[in-house]
Formats: C-alpha cells, sequence, structure tokens
C-alpha cells in the first residue's frame, strides 16, 4: 500500500514526470489517430443520413466531442488545480495551465461548429439557446483563467491564482447553468429545441463516441505536450534540464 | 466558541467596516465619480437606441442592471489596492483574528460605498425609462438585495488580481463571468414585474445568490490574499 503511495507520488516531481510524459505522448497520439479514423470512417461512410436534417447533421461527429470535452476538460482542470493547492505539487499547477488552452479551444470549436450547423438547419447563426450561452461562459472562464495566469509573471502565484479562480469557477457553472436555463425558458423566442432530437441511430451513436474519444486522446497528447514544455521552462535553471537538452544534441 | 468570540469577531468586523468607511469618506469624488460613470452609462442608452417609451421600459431592467454591475466594477481595484500600497493588508493578515471575516468586513462596507448608493439611486434613473411605480421599487429592491452579492463575487477577482499588471481589464474579464447569474436574476425580477409575472421567484433566488456570494465568497479571497502577499 505505502509502496504504492511512493509510486505515485514520485510523479508528481517534474524532473520525474518529464520523461514518463515523453513515453506517453506518442501512445496517446496513435490512440487518438486511431480512434478519429474509426469515428469518422463510421461517421461519413457508414452512418446513414439523417432524415430531417440531410447530410448536415454529420458536423455532430465534431461538436458533440468538442462541448462534451470543452466540460470536462474544465472539470479535469479544476481538479488539478485543487490537488496543486491542497497538496503544493508544483507539477498540478502545470497539469492546470496546459489544459486551458485546449479546453479554451474545444469551448470554442463547438460553439463555432455549432453556428455552422444551426446556419442551415435553424436558419441563423446563433440563438440565445440555454446551451450555446452557457458554453459562451465557459469559453469566457476559460479565457480568464489563461488571461489571469498570463498576467502574473511569478509561475507559482499563477498556479495559485489560476487554481482559486478554477475552484470558484467550477463551483458556479452549475449555478450559471440553471440560471441561463431558466433566463431562456422565461425568453424563449424561437421555438427551436435541442432536447427534443429523434432517438439516434446506432452506428452515428457509435461514430460519436468514436469521435470523442479520439478528441479525449488528442487532449491528452496535446496536454502532456504542453506540460513538458512548461517543465522545460520552469526549471531551465537546474541541472536535469541542461542535461536533458544537452544530451539530444 | 463562546459568546464572547461571537461578539469580539462582531466587534472586528463592525471596526473593520468604520475604518473602511471613514477612509472612503476621506476620498468622496471616488464614491461620486463610481456614481456617475453609472449615471451616464444608463443615459446613454435613449440617445443610442432613440427615445421611444415601449422601447425603453423593455430595455430598462438590463440597462439598468448591466450599469450597475459595470459601476461596481470600477470601484473593485480599490478594495484592497490602497491597503496593500501601505503595508496594511500585510498587517491585516498578519491579524490573530480570521483574515475571512476581515474580509467580510471590507465586502460589507464596499457595499455600502458602491452598492447602497446605486440601489438608492436607480429609481431616479428608472424614472427616465418610464418605469411605473412598481417597477421602480422592484428594481430598487433587486439591486439591494444584488449588489452585495457583487461585492462577495468582485472581492475574489480584485484579491487574486492584486498587484498584477492591467489589473482593472482583468479584473473584468475574471468577474464579469461570475456576476451572470445576478444579472438574470436582478434584471429578471424587473423584468417579470413589468410584464406582471411576478418578482418572488427571481428575489427569492437573488437573495440565496447574495447570501451565498457573501458568506462564501470570503474565503476564496482570503485565501487569494494570502497567496498574492506570499
Amino acid at each position: 500500500m505505502s509502496n504504492k503511495l511512493i509510486n505515485w507520488f514520485k510523479f508528481a516531481s517534474p524532473q520525474a514526470f518529464y520523461p514518463l510524459a515523453g513515453r506517453m505522448i506518442p501512445w496517446f497520439w496513435a490512440l487518438a489517430a486511431l480512434f478519429g479514423i474509426a469515428g469518422l470512417y463510421i461517421g461519413f461512410l457508414v452512418a446513414p443520413t439523417d432524415a430531417q436534417q440531410g447530410e448536415g447533421y454529420r458536423i455532430i461527429f465534431l461538436h458533440v466531442p468538442a462541448s462534451w470535452m470543452s466540460m470536462f476538460i474544465y472539470l479535469v482542470l479544476a481538479f488539478w488545480a485543487g490537488l496543486g493547492l491542497a497538496f503544493n505539487f508544483r507539477l498540478s499547477g502545470m497539469m492546470a495551465t496546459a489544459l486551458a488552452p485546449t479546453g479554451a479551444l474545444f469551448a470554442f470549436l463547438s460553439l463555432w461548429t455549432g453556428a455552422l450547423w444551426g446556419k442551415p438547419m435553424w436558419g441563423t447563426w446563433w440563438v440565445w439557446d440555454a446551451r450555446l450561452t452557457s458554453e459562451l461562459i465557459l469559453l469566457f472562464l476559460y479565457v480568464g483563467f489563461i488571461a489571469l495566469q498570463s498576467a502574473i509573471d511569478d509561475p507559482r502565484r499563477a498556479d495559485k491564482a489560476g487554481a482559486v479562480l478554477a475552484l470558484v469557477g467550477v463551483v458556479n457553472v452549475p449555478i450559471i447553468y440553471f440560471s441561463v436555463k431558466w433566463w431562456n425558458t422565461l425568453h424563449q423566442g424561437s421555438s427551436v429545441s435541442l432536447t427534443k432530437s429523434p432517438s439516434m441511430a446506432t452506428t452515428m451513436l457509435w461514430g460519436m463516441l468514436l469521435c470523442a474519444l479520439a478528441c479525449w486522446m488528442y487532449a491528452i497528447a496535446v496536454a502532456l505536450m504542453r506540460v513538458r514544455t512548461i517543465i522545460l521552462e520552469r526549471e531551465r535553471h537546474t541541472d536535469w534540464v541542461r542535461d536533458e537538452l544537452t544530451s539530444k544534441e | 466558541m463562546n459568546c464572547g468570540w461571537v461578539s469580539r469577531m462582531l466587534k472586528l468586523i463592525r471596526a473593520i467596516i468604520a475604518r473602511d468607511l471613514r477612509l472612503a469618506m476621506r476620498r468622496r469624488t471616488d464614491i461620486v465619480s463610481a456614481l456617475f460613470f453609472f449615471i451616464i452609462v444608463v443615459s446613454l442608452f435613449p440617445l443610442g437606441v432613440g427615445p421611444e417609451p415601449e422601447l425603453l421600459r423593455k430595455l430598462a431592467p438590463g440597462v439598468l442592471w448591466v450599469a450597475a454591475l459595470l459601476a461596481t466594477m470600477l470601484s473593485l481595484p480599490r478594495l484592497f489596492a490602497d491597503d496593500h500600497r501601505d503595508g496594511t493588508l500585510e498587517q491585516l493578515a498578519l491579524a490573530p483574528q480570521p483574515l475571512g471575516l476581515i474580509v467580510l468586513g471590507k465586502v460589507l462596507a464596499h457595499w455600502l460605498v458602491s452598492g447602497l448608493p446605486l440601489a438608492l439611486l436607480a429609481p431616479v434613473l428608472g424614472l427616465q425609462f418610464d418605469l411605473a411605480s412598481d417597477a421602480l421599487w422592484v428594481l430598487t429592491l433587486s439591486l439591494l438585495i444584488g449588489t452585495p452579492a457583487l461585492s462577495g463575487i468582485g472581492a475574489i477577482g480584485a484579491a487574486l488580481t492584486l498587484g498584477v499588471r492591467g489589473g482593472g481589464v482583468l479584473l473584468s474579464l475574471l468577474v464579469l463571468p461570475l456576476y451572470i447569474p445576478v444579472l438574470i436574476f436582478g434584471a429578471g425580477a424587473v423584468d417579470a414585474t413589468v410584464t406582471g409575472l411576478g418578482a418572488q421567484a427571481h428575489m427569492s433566488l437573488l437573495g440565496a445568490l447574495a447570501l451565498a456570494g457573501v458568506f462564501f465568497a470570503p474565503w476564496p479571497t482570503a485565501a487569494a490574499l494570502r497567496i498574492a502577499l506570499e
């Protein structure tokens, strides 16, 4: 038991984690490619054309995974942030910093693909639907996190301040979601409903799940690559980084 | 946790509020400029969208509430900045009393000099938007209930951006998204009164938000202040 704990905590040190991340990255890229190809194959070639929406619905194979990932990454980010505050792990703060741009990217992609889907289906790029609005606010939260961290020069303070903000944000996300939802039902202008979608064909669901897995693996791979860069940048004064960088040449 | 402890802590909060109010009264221009900012922003809207009374009545709750949000933002950076500059904040953090309670006192003082005047001024501006008297009452009441939450949530942002370059703009990036629920229920209460739905549900939720905001916000604020002071 205690032996296992020690093994886990070993990787909380950036020096130990750096080579581990380096070994894991190719695997996650491979998984991302594999799931991506399978998901897109099912999505574009196997899944039938939708009876109501035609071919345009196929954007959900990117849209839905992007929305899921944008929310999931915020939770993961807050988890690392909380861990960093509680145990004072340096690596946790770096992980949170590394995840934020990917999360923001997915939130943006979700809004962008949603707009592209909305134009042919609803005849408009944007409606003030509860889900769209809360996704937009999630993007704002990511932007705030990134802006705060990049405005603080001292990386340790940036990590901790970002962690407090992420935790405050994650407590607020449900409140924001329900207030927006209620606001939306009171102000329902258009008769668009995302929730009453017809039950989905099994192949569509499989395509979507595979694409979601691909996005997940991609997010891990990219976050690990980014965290490796952050480790090198922050630990640049240490001997092991100097050895690491000179041995490659 | 006996009676003496509670009364001592209440005395502490009272002392902090009295101190902050005295400081604010020595620099009255700050309060007045934030109020005039509120008045000017609200007055710009009829100039921008036109003077039709129906349109203005419809816009009034949102415009007044958004302007109140922005005016609150304006006074937030000074919540801790002056104390940080002259070293008072470090003394407060070293004090044996919990920093959270000190923050609570500062939040309440901030509300007294920013939220309260906004709420009292709002009905006059509501008249410019041709609001009926019941809507004016609800507007004032919703601002009275809702602005403490703005001070509380804003304190977190003010503490996080303490001494950070570009702090003012950054503060609005951090805090405005978190203000959205208060805006929705505050403006919603007035809107519901205008449309005849009754504001009670909105008011209850707004009260819940304000209580939660004022109660919980001092903890992350205190944590953020300790991070800033490290």
